[in-house]
């Protein structure tokens, strides 16, 4: 039998019927009440967030965050919860503010001069914008992954060694090779470096160092992981690895993914949220929102007829 | 309900979609026609028309090739999503299910052949009048079925579901009433059976009328109603 990189697609897996979320529609009462409601608020054009923006469990909560870059106001007024081992996707058009969300989850907006954050961020309920916070553990708490590949122009090891180092997370060196080990194996790059651990980070192929930022990510310990289109620069076989490994990863961390294909987004996350000029228009379970989404501007988003 | 044909910003995915939907449409027009034929072919006795009945079997069969291949085509090069996705769906299940009324219309057709093709037996005319009525009830049925399909008019689609209830007492009833004729002479079983058997091809009829509303329905509104069953419930 072939498998597909995908376990996912095949027949002995039954994550498939969890595309529906797990929904009950039996209950005769229940369609219709749905139903009808789905019918009204889909012709909501209004910008209010529409769908199931919190959690029950949530890792992260924004409430009422604005971001201004200078005059230039980039997110309004969003809430919005995080659950914890969910991947969530952020979907939206160029300029919507997802990447300004995203970047504001571990403070990385903080570099950028004339960048302001209001509102509330919380992180395992402490609010991260606190003025005692240090970010330097903040963004080992939160780590990031960017849509071009980044290695260290290191070894493999040193990619990898580096933030347990600096962190002080190894005590021995054997402590820090085992930490090495663990990580690129959860990254699912280990079979193919094990015997190259001192080459070049940058030597990899472009999926490979893809993978090594996610490794080097994972080595600090992270409780979410943020990850920048990270896919965008890869190709099919080098992006359904790293879809792959989003899926495997959910179990222990929480992933925040910002992506422009609908496809991946629906591939890889639990939930779904649709951003539009700075406004967070819809959130929620990612098999509604791409096949019966309520608000007609995403509907018009995600089926190309934005325009 | 304009906001299901506002424009791609890829022109040639509207034509695509477009295309598929009269497809459906063509051919939801033709087992139209092949059914009331059939119809007509049993009230006029003429096995000639049950056989150009029986020909038009294959341009549905052909038009059905063409939609599914519009169908892979569509979900391979487009990914539909939303309406999109909900449209190819209910247009490829609306194909099955009008390719089998299509079969239905000529099973009818065939009985037409055999009860008054040759000069055998003078049928009975008083069991042909349930045909008529419940003949009448599935082709009302299937034209409001396929309006539906082309407006996406969901009041008429609950009101196609609703009343295939009245479609199921109807076929019940013809069954109790044509085993009376059996009852009454035995000699009547032979064309009492074949009658059972056109009644029932309507009937399946009627029933796959009632799956194209439901497809209506899913489209619209992205619920999928089939566990409703309203039939059934009483």
């Amino acid at each position: 039998m072939t498998t597909h990189m995908y376990p996912n697609l095949s027949l002995e897996n039954n994550e498939l019927d969890n595309f529906g979320g797990g929904r009950d529609f039996r209950g005769i009462s229940r369609v219709y009440d749905r139903s009808t409601a789905t019918r009204d608020q889909s012709i909501v054009e209004d910008e209010k967030t529409v769908g199931e923006w919190d959690a029950d469990s949530p890792r992260i909560t924004c409430r009422q965050v604005d971001v201004h870059y200078g005059a230039k106001l980039a997110i309004d007024k969003i809430s919005l919860d995080i659950g914890r081992n969910e991947v969530i996707s952020f979907i939206g058009p160029s300029g919507c503010g997802k990447s300004t969300l995203l970047r504001c989850l571990n403070r990385m907006n903080d570099t950028i001069s004339g960048c302001r954050v209001r509102g509330e961020i919380k992180l395992d309920n402490e609010d991260i914008y606190r003025d005692d916070i240090d970010v330097v553990p903040l963004r080992a708490k939160v780590g990031m992954v960017f849509q071009k590949p980044n290695p260290f122009p290191k070894s493999i090891f040193e990619n990898v060694a580096y933030g347990p180092r600096i962190h002080g997370l190894a005590s021995s060196k054997e402590e820090l090779a085992e930490l090495v080990e663990i990580s690129l194996r959860r990254a699912g790059l280990w079979d193919e470096v094990k015997d190259y651990l001192g080459h070049p980070g940058t030597g990899l192929s472009g999926g490979q160092q893809q993978r090594l930022c996610i490794a080097r990510t994972i080595a600090v310990n992270p409780e979410v992981i943020l990850m920048d289109e990270p896919c965008s620069a890869l190709d099919p076989i080098a992006t359904a690895r790293i879809e792959q490994l989003i899926d495997e990863l959910r179990e222990l961390y929480t992933i925040v993914i910002v992506t422009h294909s609908m496809q991946q987004a629906a591939r890889v996350s639990q939930r779904t949220a649709y951003f539009h000029m700075g406004k967070l228009i819809e959130v929620g379970e990612t098999a509604n929102v791409f096949t019966k989404p309520l608000h007609k501007l995403t509907d018009d988003y995600i089926s190309g007829r934005f325009g | 309900m304009d906001r299901l044909n506002d424009g791609h910003i890829v022109k040639s995915y509207d034509g695509e979609l477009e295309h598929l939907h009269c497809l459906v449409l063509e051919i939801g027009g033709l087992v139209i026609h092949q059914v009331s034929e059939a119809l007509a072919a049993f009230k006029s006795r003429d096995p000639e028309l049950a056989q150009k009945i029986i020909a038009m079997d294959n341009e549905v069969d052909r038009l059905e090739v063409q939609a599914d291949d519009a169908v892979s085509k569509i979900i391979a090069k487009r990914w539909p999503l939303s309406s999109d996705l909900r449209l190819v769906i209910a247009a490829s299940k609306s194909v099955s299910d009008l390719e089998r009324i299509g079969d239905e219309a000529v099973r009818i057709a065939g009985m037409v052949i055999q009860l008054f093709g040759s000069e055998s037996s003078e049928p009975n005319t008083l069991m042909l009048r349930d045909i008529n009525r419940i003949g009448n009830l599935a082709l009302i049925s299937l034209r409001n079925a396929v309006e539906i399909f082309d407006v996406w008019d969901e009041e008429k689609a609950m009101r196609v579901i609703g009343s295939h209830r009245e479609m199921e007492e109807e076929f019940q009833g013809d069954l109790r009433h044509l085993l009376t004729y059996v009852l009454e002479d035995y000699r009547n079983i032979g064309f009492a059976i074949s009658v059972i058997l056109v009644i029932k091809a309507l009937e399946r009829i009627g029933h796959h009328a009632h799956n194209l509303a439901e497809h209506v329905l899913f489209r619209v509104h992205g619920e999928d109603i089939r566990s409703r069953q309203p039939f059934q419930d009483g």
